[in-house]
C-alpha cells in the first residue's frame, strides 16, 4: 500500500491521504456508533434527532440523545486522550513499552475509587452501585482524587530527579505500591463492593452522562491543545536529555509540562471511564507503523484521529446485537488490539532494533 | 547570539578548572584540578586519557552539561556561568557517543532537528533551513541520505549525520565525545579526516575526545592529555612526543610507547637476537613479525639464527638455523613456524 502510494503521491501528500483516511474512518465509525445497539432506530430518524428536528418517537429521542450521544463522545474523548497520552510518555521516556499509565496515575485513580468502593461498603453499610447517578460521580471524583494525588507526588518527585529512567522506575513502584493497598483493601471486602470495583476495573464508555461530559470535555480538549504547543520539545527529547539540552530546550520544564499533559488526560479519562488498557500503549505504535515518521507535528493529529477510529471501534464492538448488555470495554480493547499490534511488530523490517 | 571573540581571545579557555561531581550527600568528588586550556577558532583538537580520567566529564563540562567544581570557564569573552542554556544552544553542538536509535526518523529529520534553537514555537522549518540541511548533508558526504531512515544506515553513517547536525547548529565550537567509538577503522579514518576538515575549511573549532591515538598523532592540531593524578598536558602531537610526555602518560607495566614510531609497544621480558638481511617494506614488515616473537633484528655477524630476505623475482625467506642448514621459506608464517621448530630441536640436542 505505501509504495504505491509513494509512485503517485510525495511524501507530505501520503501523510494528508492517511489523515484523511483517518478522518473519514473516524466519521463513519461515530455515525455506526449511533445506529447500532440494542434498539434498532432508522438512520434517517436519528440524523433527525441530531439535527435537532425531534422524532415522533419519544423514546428513541431519548435513547440517541441521552445513551449513544454521550457514550459515543465519551469514546472519542477517551480514544484521543489516551493516544496522546500514550505518545507522549514513549517519547519522553523513549521506550516502546510506556504508555498513559506508565506515571502511576492509574493505580491511583484506582486507588481512589477502591477506597471510596470499598470503604463506603464497609463503613456506610451503602453499596454505591446502588445508588446509581450520585454513585457514578463519586466514584470518578475519588478515581479523580487519587490520579491527581499521584501525579502531583510525581511532579514534585520530578524536579529533583535528573533521569527519565528514574522517573519511570518511580512511576511503576506508585503503581506497585497502590495495587498493593487495593490489594488489602479487597481481601476486607464484601464480595459486591469488589465485584462493583472489578466493574469499574473493567472500564466503560457509558457512564458519563452530559452534567459529567461538562468537567470531562474541557478537561480533555486541555490537555489536548497543550499537546499540540508540546511538539518542539517532544521532536527534540527524541534524542534523548543530553541532546534536546545541547539544542536548547529547557529540559525540566518541558518534563513537567509533558507529565501534567498526560497526567491531566489519563486522570480525567480514567476517572470517568475507568483504567482502559492497550489504547495508549498500542495506537501510537499503529500510527507511527502507518505514517513512517517521528515529527510530532505529524503524529500528535495522526494519533488522535487512530485513536478515535480505535475507541470508537471497540465500542462498536463491545455493543454489538449478539454481546447483550455490552462487553467490557477494556477486553474489547485488548482482544482486538493485541493481535494488531503483533502484526505491525511482526511485519516491521528492523525487528532487532529496539526504539519507538 | 555572537560570540566575541576579537582580539586574541580564544574560543573556549580554562582558568584553573577543577572538574568532578557533585554528590548529594558526599559532597564534591573532584577528578581533576587546575585545568588551564585553549581552544583557538579553526582547531582541531583531541582529547586523550585513558578509561576514567575524566575526559567526558572534562567535556561535559565545557558544554555547559555539568557544573563545574572551581575555577572558570571561558566562552570568548564571557564566562560560562553566565551564559544561558538556550545562548549555550547556539554556541556550543554536541555529538555524543551513544548510538541514537529512533525508529521511523530519517536523517533529514534528525538533521533538521539541529535547526531547533533558530525555528520557531511549532519548529517549522523554513526554506532556507532545508537548505542549510541540505548543505550540511553534502558537507559530511551524505547527499542522497534524506529520506533514508536512520535505523538503516551504518554506525559510521548515522556518526556523520550527527556531525551534519551538528553544523546546521551552526556553533562556533564543536564537541564530540568518542565519536568513533563503534566504528570500524576506515570509518575512523573518514570521520576524524571530515572533521579536521571542518575545523579548517571552515574555522570551527573542534574538541573530541578519543581513544585512537595514532589518528590522532597524525591529524590532531593538538593534543591534550589527561591522566589521573598527573596534570593536563597540551600541545602540538609532535612537540609531547619529542618532550616525551606522551611516554610518560602512557607508562604502564609492559607498555611503551615509542618515541620513533608514534606506536604502542608490548615490551617483551628476553630479547634474543637475529641477524636480518634485506631492504624495504619486507624488512619492514618482517622484522615486525620477529619482534613478536621476541627477536630484535640486528647486523651482528652471527646470533643464531639468519633471515635473508630475496625480494626480487618471487619472495622467499632463506633461513639459517643455529645447525648450519638453510631452509628457504615461501611466507613469513612459515618462516615463524621453521624459527619454532629449529629452536624446539636446537634446545632438546
Amino acid at each position: 500500500m505505501q509504495k504505491i502510494l509513494s509512485t503517485y503521491l510525495s511524501g507530505r501528500q501520503i501523510t494528508f491521504f492517511w489523515l484523511a483516511i483517518l478522518f473519514l474512518l473516524s466519521f463513519s465509525l461515530f455515525l455506526l456508533n449511533l445506529v447500532f445497539g440494542s434498539v434498532g432506530i432508522p438512520v434517517e430518524e436519528i440524523l433527525e434527532i441530531l439535527v435537532g428536528k425531534g422524532s415522533d418517537n419519544e423514546s428513541w429521542r431519548l435513547i440517541v440523545l441521552k445513551s449513544r450521544l454521550p457514550q459515543t463522545t465519551t469514546a472519542i474523548l477517551a480514544g484521543a486522550g489516551l493516544a496522546v497520552g500514550g505518545l507522549q510518555m514513549q517519547t519522553l521516556f523513549r521506550n516502546p513499552l510506556a504508555g498513559p499509565s506508565i506515571l502511576g496515575i492509574s493505580s491511583g485513580a484506582g486507588l481512589g475509587v477502591a477506597i471510596v468502593l470499598l470503604f463506603a461498603g464497609k463503613i456506610g453499610g451503602i453499596a454505591l452501585s446502588h445508588l446509581g447517578w450520585a454513585g457514578h460521580l463519586s466514584v470518578a471524583m475519588a478515581a479523580f482524587a487519587g490520579a491527581s494525588l499521584v501525579l502531583a507526588l510525581v511532579l514534585v518527585l520530578s524536579r529533583h530527579l535528573r533521569d527519565n529512567a528514574m522517573l519511570l522506575i518511580l512511576g511503576i513502584m506508585v503503581g506497585y505500591a497502590a495495587s498493593a493497598l487495593i490489594g488489602i483493601l479487597k481481601f476486607y471486602s464484601m464480595k459486591e463492593d469488589v465485584h462493583a470495583y472489578v466493574i469499574w476495573g473493567l472500564g466503560s464508555f457509558s457512564t458519563v452522562s452530559w452534567s459529567q461530559m461538562w468537567v470531562l470535555f474541557p478537561v480533555v480538549l486541555l490537555g489536548l491543545l497543550g499537546a499540540f504547543f508540546l511538539v518542539k520539545p517532544l521532536n527534540v527529547m527524541l534524542l534523548g536529555e543530553q541532546y534536546a539540552g545541547n539544542l536548547g530546550v529547557n529540559i525540566r520544564l518541558s518534563r513537567l509540562l509533558i507529565i501534567l499533559c498526560t497526567g491531566l488526560l489519563t486522570a480525567s479519562i480514567t476517572a470517568f471511564c475507568g483504567p482502559i488498557a492497550f489504547l495508549g500503549l498500542a495506537v501510537p505504535h499503529l500510527t507511527k507503523g502507518l505514517f513512517r515518521t517521528s515529527d510530532h507535528k505529524v503524529l500528535l493529529p495522526a494519533v488522535i484521529l487512530s485513536g478515535m477510529a480505535v475507541a470508537l471501534f471497540s465500542n462498536l464492538i463491545a455493543r454489538l446485537p449478539g454481546f447483550d448488555g455490552a462487553l467490557p470495554i477494556n477486553a474489547v480493547t485488548s482482544i482486538i488490539g493485541a493481535p494488531v499490534v503483533i502484526s505491525v511488530i511482526l511485519r516491521r523490517r528492523n525487528l532487532r532494533i529496539p526504539g519507538i | 547570539m555572537q560570540l566575541n571573540v576579537s582580539g586574541n581571545q580564544p574560543l573556549i579557555s580554562t582558568n584553573n578548572l577543577s572538574i568532578g561531581y557533585n554528590h548529594p550527600r558526599q559532597g564534591k568528588h573532584i577528578l581533576h584540578s587546575g585545568i588551564n586550556v585553549k581552544l583557538e577558532a579553526g582547531e582541531f583538537v583531541c582529547l586523550l586519557g585513558p578509561n576514567g580520567s575524566g575526559k567526558s566529564t572534562l567535556l561535559q563540562t565545557l558544554c555547559g552539561f555539568i557544573p563545574m567544581l572551581g575555577g572558570e570557564v571561558f566562552l570568548g569573552d564571557r564566562t560560562i556561568s553566565s551564559i544561558s542554556n538556550r545562548q549555550m544552544s547556539l554556541l556550543v553542538s554536541v555529538v555524543l557517543t551513544e548510538r541514537i536509535v529512533v525508529s521511523n526518523m530519517t536523517v533529514f529529520d534528525l538533521v533538521s532537528l539541529g535547526r531547533t534553537p533558530y525555528t520557531g514555537f511549532f519548529g517549522r522549518m523554513k526554506h532556507s533551513d532545508a537548505r542549510k540541511v541540505q548543505d550540511a548533508l553534502t558537507a559530511v558526504g551524505l547527499e542522497g541520505f534524506e529520506e533514508r531512515m536512520i535505523t538503516n544506515i551504518s554506525d559510521g553513517e548515522r556518526q556523520k549525520v550527527m556531525i551534519a547536525k551538528a553544523l546546521v547548529q551552526e556553533t562556533p565550537l564543536i564537541v564530540l565525545d568518542e565519536p568513533t567509538a563503534f566504528l570500524d577503522l576506515p570509518s575512523r579514518i573518514e570521520i576524524m579526516h571530515l572533521l579536521r576538515k571542518l575545523a579548517h575549511e571552515r574555522k570551527k573549532g573542534i574538541l573530541l575526545s578519543t581513544h585512537d591515538l595514532d589518528l590522532a598523532l597524525q591529524m590532531a592540531d593538538k593534543i591534550w592529555l589527561l591522566a589521573e593524578g598527573k596534570d593536563m598536558e597540551t600541545g602540538t602531537p609532535e612537540d609531547l612526543v619529542l618532550s616525551n610526555e606522551f611516554r610518560r602518560f602512557f607508562e604502564r607495566e609492559g607498555i611503551l610507547f615509542d618515541n620513533n614510531t608514534g606506536q604502542f609497544t608490548v615490551g617483551k621480558q628476553q630479547v634474543k637476537t637475529i641477524r636480518l638481511i634485506g631492504k624495504g617494506i619486507e624488512y619492514k614488515w618482517v622484522s615486525r613479525a620477529l619482534a613478536r616473537r621476541g627477536f630484535a633484528a640486528s647486523d651482528e655477524p652471527f646470533s643464531g639464527f639468519k633471515v635473508e630476505i630475496k625480494s626480487d623475482g618471487h619472495r622467499e625467506y632463506l633461513l639459517t638455523g643455529p645447525s648450519g642448514k638453510t631452509h628457504k621459506l615461501r611466507s613469513i608464517e612459515d618462516l615463524l613456524a621453521r624459527i619454532d621448530h629449529e629452536e624446539a630441536s636446537f634446545l632438546t640436542d
